[in-house]
């Protein structure tokens, strides 16, 4: 059953209620004009709205149906993103409210005992916990020049969160995967609203669903999953783009065949060899094109604003956040000058390789005028970001150094 | 609506239900056609969104798409239709 316009305001009026409350609404979202990237195209920049979603705090919406809300930039000021703030991203309007007693994982396909799974016989498994970073492919897909279609993101559809689940690996395991497999299909609840829609259904390569880090998540910041963001249980893929951790997950199919569903092999795919990248999907790949995987290296900014002012005499704190797919980052370089010079900035606490690592530089500007801040992120096996966009028709891996001006007046 | 939700909504004006009734697209002819096809999968704003910067080539793969890969049941004499509207009014500047 899908969510209907009745069910969505009756939710939405309890959502403002304990916004009412105070509980929900941070003061800078209170009456909050939403400033946007100039870089955005016209029209996303006027079709975009602060809006709540049931049990959500505002965020920036993109589309209503199916629901694409992406996180304010405020909110990645910690290190973990608040699952009321976590962006919510679907492909197709069919979303049904699952419920946890009703609950079932179907693993089956090439394995030698089928399961099915309620959610208390997975929550049997031994449970572990970890901070990943998930982020949509396309985020900062609407800052591309030239512009390409799609959900036109900024900054904000990504989040990091700590993942509480079950190892896939020990589900695997259970059922006993038979000889010759090579992927897993993976499908969740939500679906097309026309039944010759493709439905959103990924494949994984086995060998990633084995990796001790890959999880079926139900809990998200010591809380169950919100149902926008997956409710009662989804695939967390540490490192790789937030396309294959698929939410409200119902079965794991195990095939000795390249899937070939749309969402495979035309969709969420980039050119080959254009990105470095250390984790392919071979048996998915082209000649032209391979499947998104790992996130390449990036860093945010999060302190300052573009266009702030700031006063002269009082020390300018310039913080941040870096994230890559797992190897950790290594430095994070920042610039006060527009880029000529550049400087260590420090890192914080390390949350583990998957997870934001915070970062900051304070420093003292000697005039007045206008400061061009650059941040740049080095991860441990040398992969940095870039000054020069890369190109690709869907608009992914977006990781150019971010770049803010403030006036020191 | 009632009483509570209507003084909230007066309390905090940057808060609005998510309702894609808000949605307005530009008036124009065709624009009944493309609110009566487009709007069975999606909401309106997608096009808001994705504009102005597809020229009527790049607009034709966006429809081509629904058609050939979502299975959008579009009749093949609205497909230019639909074309008009959104070259004309969320096209990329000529």
């Amino acid at each position: 059953m899908g969510i209907n316009r009745r069910d969505f305001l009756r939710v939405g009026s309890g959502g403002l209620l304990l916004a009412g409350g105070g509980l929900l609404v941070p003061a800078w979202a209170k009456g909050a004009k939403l400033l946007q990237p100039a870089a955005l195209p016209d029209g996303t920049r006027e079709s975009a709205l602060l809006e709540a979603l049931p049990g959500k705090v505002p965020l920036i919406k993109r589309s209503y149906r199916p629901p694409n809300y992406e996180t304010p930039p405020e909110y990645f000021r910690e290190v973990f993103t608040p699952n009321k703030a976590f962006f919510v991203r679907y492909h197709l309007a069919n979303i049904p409210e699952v419920e946890a007693r009703s609950w079932q994982l179907r693993i089956g396909g090439e394995v030698e005992s089928p399961l099915v799974l309620t959610l208390d016989e997975l929550r049997r498994f031994e449970t572990v916990e970890l901070a990943a970073v998930c982020q949509c492919s396309g985020n900062r897909r609407g800052l591309f020049q030239p512009h390409v279609p799609g959900v036109e993101w900024s900054y904000g559809a990504m989040g990091n969160a700590r993942w509480r689940g079950v190892r896939l690996r020990d589900l695997l395991n259970k059922a006993g995967v038979k000889k010759g497999a090579l992927e897993l299909v993976l499908d969740g609840a939500d679906g097309p609203v026309l039944d010759k829609t493709p439905d959103f259904v990924k494949s994984l390569p086995l060998w990633k669903g084995l990796d001790e880090n890959t999880l079926i998540a139900f809990e998200m910041n010591g809380e169950p999953l919100p149902h926008w963001n997956g409710f009662p249980a989804r695939l967390i893929v540490p490192g790789w783009t937030a396309t294959y951790w698929v939410k409200h997950l119902s079965s794991i199919n195990v095939v000795s065949a390249p899937f070939d569903g749309f969402w495979m092999k035309s969709a969420y795919r980039v050119p080959v060899g254009k990105f470095p990248v250390v984790e392919r999907f071979l048996s998915q790949e082209t000649a032209a094109n391979t499947p998104i995987t790992e996130m390449v290296v990036n860093s945010l900014i999060t302190s300052v604003r573009d266009g702030e002012r700031l006063s002269l005499g009082k020390p300018l704190e310039l913080a941040g956040i870096a994230w890559d797919a797992g190897y950790g980052i290594r430095q994070v370089e920042v610039s006060t000058d527009g880029g000529m010079s550049w400087r260590n900035a420090e890192l914080g606490t390390d949350h583990g390789r998957f997870s934001f690592r915070p970062w900051h530089y304070r420093f003292q500007p000697r005039h007045k005028g206008r400061y061009t801040l650059l941040a740049k992120a080095t991860n441990r096996i040398g992969q940095t970001q870039t000054f020069e966009l890369i190109a690709n028709p869907a608009g992914y891996h977006h990781n150019l150094v971010h770049q803010v001006a403030v006036d020191v007046v | 609506m009632n009483k509570t939700l209507c003084a909230l909504l007066l309390l905090l004006p940057a808060l609005a239900l998510a309702d894609e009734s808000a949605v307005k697209l530009r008036q124009g002819s065709n624009q009944d056609v493309v609110a009566r096809n487009c709007a069975v999968c999606h909401s309106l704003d997608y096009i808001q969104m994705n504009s102005r910067f597809l020229d009527r080539k790049g607009w034709e793969a966006t429809v081509t798409k629904m058609v050939k890969v979502m299975g959008a049941p579009i009749k093949e004499e609205d497909v230019p239709l639909i074309l008009d509207y959104l070259d004309q009014q969320y096209g990329k500047p000529k």
